[in-house]
């Protein structure tokens, strides 16, 4: 049978981080009572003009810095034209033939492990525009509700190339999109409020052919969705295919409930938007000052980070990948580095990347509000560093400082009594205790049961209360024994 | 160029426009005229001009990003044929 090849493009939302709308001075605080931060600009009453909000746009340089694309020295506003409730103006404020943010690309790692690879997504073009508002459809005595608190929310949309080959390809970019914007400040990110929503367009071909009839699947606000969504939607795709039928282009809904794509409109009733520049905004112009101005505040991207961890720290692509997830994850683990030393670089990764991060995980706390700070667990991993306790003892600390049973490690380990015994006298005299009071299992040892050494090693670590060094044990117990 | 009568029935749809049928014959003459001054507009030779996207050429003024605007949903909403909830009632839409 031969293979369909799938093809697929994202055009993402990403709600900019401003206090007040793109267009007016009303607030964007998400939650208030309906229609509370919609002024008369958002409800378009008659006689008002927009005025673009300075901090929009310099999200939207910030974002074309971060993926290398054109930032347009000169961009226009355009009117995009259809009547909904929701749009008071009857028509949305957006840009059209000269988009601010023009090209760049976005480099991801798709799966895990060895079958992992790297792809490269090239972005076609990222404008800003205005949100519009929300229609409740619940019970008004038939009528329906309109809440204009988003109208003239400020957006970024991001739309990219078709160049996903892959559910997997989709969801890879979509993550790493996210926390790009997370990362440069332009964007929270939060899904379930809508700050970030995608738009999967889709459409199958057999290699090397053209590309095939796409079908735009609308407004997908988790990651899981969107995997969802392409699968159904590329196997609907290439059974109608398959089955002699043509695809017809049409955009379409993604029920999580049944995990199908639904028609919402065909081609035939595909709006027409007749775009036009909108007079009352004059051209935006950015020019290079601005542009170097807002370079010099961006952070250290991710990539590059990542690169530098590996130099600086010696660790794997694996841990440098995971501990750059996020920028408040990369600066807490530094902050950990400070203080426990480069040369503790790789157990600081193992404690941020594997029991801070289960134990926020757990508490579905995100890094920024751990209970443990980065300048405590440093102090922790630093008593490790030094043999002042093991690594068993120190998942105990790490536990009482969680639960606020001290400010420092230190503090904890004197209070608790914690520090390791490493003066071999002391440690061979409890040795002693264990082994005549454990003859059998000697003996056991003696006649050629290994296991019965391991038995004995943990005896002699209960009798130590887990303060002695392991390995110390196990060596003098060797001799012991030998 | 020329507009038909059924082009200017669809673009008065789409504009929400209820033309009556004598409104939309003489709504077709008067564009085609407006649409035979761009004709000869057109005919002007602008290579090498670019194209200006408003009349002035001037650039954009920007505001800072401070909430300016007090909620005043009692004023607006006094002036609102249904509301609800803090909501303005529309008739029913579902898409």
């Amino acid at each position: 049978m031969n293979q369909w090849e799938v093809v697929i493009g994202i055009e993402t939302h990403a709600q900019l981080a401003t206090v007040s709308k793109i267009f007016s001075g009303a607030a964007t605080a998400f939650g208030a009572e309906p229609n509370t931060q919609a002024c008369a600009v958002d409800l378009a009453l008659p006689g008002v003009l927009p005025v673009l909000n300075r901090k929009a746009v310099d999200c939207a340089i910030r974002f074309g810095l971060a993926i290398g694309a054109k930032v347009a020295e000169k961009s226009v506003f355009a009117r995009k034209n259809y009547f909904y409730p929701d749009l008071p103006k009857g028509y949305q404020i957006s840009q059209f033939e000269l988009p601010v943010v023009q090209g760049g690309a976005i480099t991801v790692q798709v799966g895990q492990g060895e079958k992992a690879y790297e792809k490269t997504v090239r972005l076609t073009r990222a404008h800003l525009e205005e949100d519009a508002g929300k229609s409740l459809h619940e019970d008004f005595h038939g009528k329906t509700g309109i809440d204009l608190n988003r109208a003239g929310t400020p957006l970024l949309e991001i739309v990219t190339e078709p160049d996903m080959r892959s559910s997997d390809e989709a969801v890879a970019y979509a993550k790493a999109l996210h926390a790009l914007v997370r990362w440069i400040g332009i964007c929270d990110g939060n899904m379930q409020e809508g700050s970030f929503r995608c738009d999967a367009n889709v459409s199958v071909r057999r290699p090397g052919q053209p590309f095939g009839t796409r079908r735009e699947i609308k407004n997908l606000n988790s990651f899981r969705f969107l995997k969802e969504a392409i699968d159904y939607e590329v196997q609907w795709q290439i059974n109608e295919l398959e089955e002699g039928r043509a695809i017809v282009q049409a955009t379409v809904l993604f029920d999580p409930d049944t995990g199908e794509t639904r028609m919402m409109r065909s081609k035939e009733d595909a709006h027409d938007y007749r775009y036009f520049p909108d007079p009352d905004l004059l051209p935006l112009l950015i020019d290079a000052e601005w542009i170097t101005r807002t370079r010099a505040t961006m952070p250290e991207l991710p990539a590059a980070k990542q690169v530098r961890f590996e130099a600086d720290y010696g660790l794997s692509a694996y841990d440098s990948r995971a501990l750059t997830a996020s920028l408040d994850m990369a600066d807490f683990y530094e902050a950990v580095v400070a203080i426990a030393g480069k040369s503790a670089a790789k157990p600081c990764a193992n404690w941020v990347m594997v029991d801070l991060a289960a134990r926020l995980n757990r508490e579905n706390l995100e890094i920024g509000e751990s209970p443990v700070g980065a300048v405590q667990l440093g102090g922790l991993v630093l008593r490790i560093a030094d043999n002042t306790v093991s690594n068993n003892i120190a998942k105990k600390i790490f536990e009482a400082l969680w639960n606020g049973e001290g400010t420092t490690a230190d503090e904890i380990i004197d209070k608790q009594g914690l520090k390791q015994i490493t003066d071999s006298g002391a440690i061979e005299a409890l040795i002693d205790e264990v082994l005549s009071a454990n003859a059998a299992m000697v003996a056991e040892f003696r006649s050629g049961k290994e296991k019965a050494f391991n038995a004995l090693v943990g005896q002699a670590m209960k009798a130590t209360k887990g303060k002695a060094n392991p390995q110390q044990v196990n060596e003098l117990l060797k001799k012991k024994l030998g | 160029m020329s507009l038909t009568l059924e082009q200017v029935r669809r673009v008065a749809h789409l504009a929400r426009i209820d033309l009556s049928e004598s409104e939309a014959a003489a709504t077709v003459i008067e564009l085609n005229g407006i649409l035979g001054l761009i004709e000869q507009m057109q005919a002007v030779d602008t290579a090498g001009v670019e194209p200006m996207a408003h009349a002035q050429d001037v650039s954009q003024r920007l505001r800072e990003d401070v909430v300016s605007e007090a909620n005043r949903r009692v004023d607006y909403q006094a002036v609102s044929p249904d509301v609800e909830a803090g909501l303005f009632l529309v008739p029913k839409v579902i898409e």
